[in-house]
């Protein structure tokens, strides 16, 4: 059981660390929620096999140690919630570029050009931003769908 | 003393919850966190003074003992960090009130960023690894939040680096956890310090390298840095001030924390922290010389420091660590009253970027001065903070005998004054640009003060310089020969006190 569990983490790690370095989103996001999944895994192993932990239904020596279950359990419900931020992340990340694939950084490829850039962002225009058009993202998305 | 240990982490988050139900009102929210904040600076000098007086203590949350229960404690090194940390929460709480923009146009500003605070508490104060997760998680969490606030195309395009680096990191912290608590049946940090005797040497430094990477992630660590400079810039100043100031830094705690506390002296990659810090420090301030925007050269410069402080950790002397304190303490207040200029030089000079300003000198000689005190201070020019920081932390190197790391160290300090000079001759002095940014007027009064008390307590750090070093060594005794943090933690009146 121990090693099956074990080869199970060991599968899960390696397909989401592939899924991880690709270039698109849903698949980072898929990649990272496996990743997530082979370490509570490799959690549960670490403590002792046994009995279901309730008093009185069997000997305490041969408990299960409920431990790292308590612990994986908040390990996966951390997991779930930022999984959850992350997507509504991707979803705006779509709405602004129509993609899902993951940009270069700007002034990356500014200094690696050694050009100059066309658009910068400030606080200023932040605080701007919101006050114009609150989803401005959205509509300009739509009007170059419908076009 | 329960209170002392508690309170930092609970008033924040019982705030967070207030600041939620109070939404509707942004001068209650205001009213809440300030108060929180403020409370929570007060609780967290007092707790300074105490562990100080009397050493470290602890409290055992829920009444169970120490292996199994949840343990706050607080030793010199943890109390030091909280005090600084929650003096600087408060300051730039008020520049981000005082700012048009991250604050004023999200309801969730106020609550998140108590969030961030009671993590930040919560990963100071944690006496066990698997809360120090939590801890992380619930920082990180709310700068997910915080630096996506707006939700731009470059915000969400480096948010995404920022989030999946972090989840990425967090999942090897999981995996870490997994394996120690197989290998020794236990996540308290003080029973952990006696269990891992027990292991051989190999796996002990497995799992010394393992949590190294986790927490190298989180700190900026060469090779581990490269997402720092890409996302900390694009979220409001404020946002990366805190950032610049404190999250990075809690990975460097975390580091030493684990690695004084958990292994014994021969099994500490001493050689590796070495090589690390070294090249944390010439790829950082490399990479800051190339950069045209004044955020991006303060956050290479984030990466580069980092490298200081893990050297006065690869060194294993009291002296190294002490200095390794004093220096976190001093680049906590410097780097964030950067951030602040940064924030204040965009907002008069409406852009940050070197090629778009200039001649600030004249219209906003405030702004200048805010920015020469903590530059100098980084860079390392006497009299100023960062001149006895450094000053400890290589006098440390030189009498253990690391002649090598000294000279890059020493090299580093001159293009970090060569950077910041870069910046002070294109923003302050230079001629004023053809196409000029558009400025937003003058500095508003509220973004201003809090910049001014952050440099002032730079020069209070560099005149009392004296007492604070005397204090570091005092924590870097403490970590080295850590039997009084191991008997606060096993004390069973723990609870009572």
């Amino acid at each position: 059981m121990t090693v099956a569990l074990a080869a199970a983490a060991a599968l899960l790690f390696a397909i989401g660390t592939y899924l991880v370095l690709q270039r698109r989103l849903s698949r980072i996001i898929i990649g990272i929620g496996l990743m997530g999944h082979g370490a509570n895994v490799l959690f549960l192993v670490s403590g002792r096999r046994g009995d279901p932990p309730l008093v009185g239904s069997a000997p305490a020596s041969d408990f299960s140690d409920p431990l790292p279950q308590a612990m994986v359990l908040t390990a996966i419900v951390i997991t779930f919630g930022v999984t959850a931020l992350l997507l509504a992340l991707a979803y705006r990340s779509w709405l602004l570029t129509d993609d899902d694939e993951v940009e270069d950084d700007v002034s990356d490829r500014v200094i690696a050009g050694g050009g100059f850039i066309d658009r910068e962002v400030t606080d200023a225009d932040a605080a701007l931003a919101d006050v114009i058009d609150p989803a401005g993202g959205h509509r300009a998305t739509n009007r170059r769908r419908r076009r | 003393m329960t209170a002392l240990l508690t309170l930092p982490i609970l008033l924040p988050l019982i705030g967070s919850g207030c600041s939620m139900i109070v939404g509707r009102s942004r001068v209650l929210q205001r009213i809440v966190s300030l108060t929180v904040l403020s409370a929570m600076a007060a609780v967290s000098i007092g707790l300074l003074v105490v562990v100080d007086r009397d050493g470290p203590i602890a409290v055992q949350a829920g009444g169970w003992a120490a292996p199994m229960g949840i343990t706050l404690d607080a030793d010199r090194l943890s109390a030091l960090m909280l005090a600084v940390a929650s003096v600087m929460l408060l300051a730039v709480l008020v520049y981000a009130i005082g700012q048009p923009g991250a604050e004023r146009n999200h309801v969730g500003f106020q609550s998140v960023y108590l969030v961030l605070s009671a993590g930040v508490a919560g990963a100071f104060l944690t006496g066990d690894l698997f809360n120090l997760f939590v801890s992380f998680e619930m920082m990180l969490a709310a700068s997910y939040v915080l630096i996506t606030l707006g939700a731009r195309r470059d915000q969400v395009r480096a948010g995404m680096t920022y989030v999946v680096i972090s989840l990425i990191a967090s999942t090897l912290f999981v995996t870490a956890l997994a394996l120690v608590y197989s290998a020794t049946g236990t996540v308290n940090l003080a029973d952990l310090s006696q269990r891992m005797e027990q292991l051989s040497p190999g796996l002990r430094t497995a799992f010394s390298v393992l949590l190294l990477v986790v927490f190298g992630i989180k700190a900026g660590l060469f090779p581990l840095f490269f997402w720092l400079p890409d996302s900390y810039p694009t979220a409001p100043s404020a946002v990366t001030a805190v950032f610049a100031g404190l999250l990075t830094k809690v990975g460097v705690y975390a580091i030493i924390r684990t690695q004084t506390l958990l292994f014994p002296p021969e099994s500490r990659p001493s050689t590796l922290i070495l090589v690390l810090a070294g090249a944390t420090m010439v790829v950082g301030v490399l990479g800051a010389i190339a950069q045209d925007d004044v955020k991006r050269i303060l956050s290479f410069h984030i990466v580069s420091h980092v490298g200081f402080m893990v050297m006065g950790l690869g060194f294993f002397t009291v002296a190294g660590l002490g200095g390794a304190v004093f220096y976190i303490v001093h680049h906590i207040v410097v780097m964030t009253t950067l951030f602040l200029t940064g924030g204040l030089i965009e907002h008069v000079g409406g852009s940050s970027r070197l090629s778009r300003v200039g001649g600030l000198v004249t219209g906003a000689p405030v702004v200048a001065v805010l920015f020469l005190v903590p530059a100098l201070s980084l860079a390392g020019v006497p009299p100023f903070s960062g001149f006895v920081a450094k000053l400890g932390l290589l006098q440390a190197g030189v009498s253990a005998s690391h002649g090598v790391i000294v000279g890059v160290a020493l090299v580093v300090s001159l293009l970090t004054l060569f950077s910041m000079m870069k910046i002070w001759s294109a923003v302050f002095w230079g001629e004023k640009p053809s196409e000029p940014a558009v400025s937003l007027g003058t500095a508003p009064q509220l973004m201003v003060a809090p910049t001014l008390v952050l440099a002032v307590v730079s020069l209070v750090i560099a005149v009392s310089a004296g007492p604070l070093h005397d204090l570091g060594v005092r924590a870097a005794t403490g970590l080295l020969d850590p039997h009084e943090y191991l008997e606060a933690v096993r004390q069973p009146e723990g609870l009572a006190r």
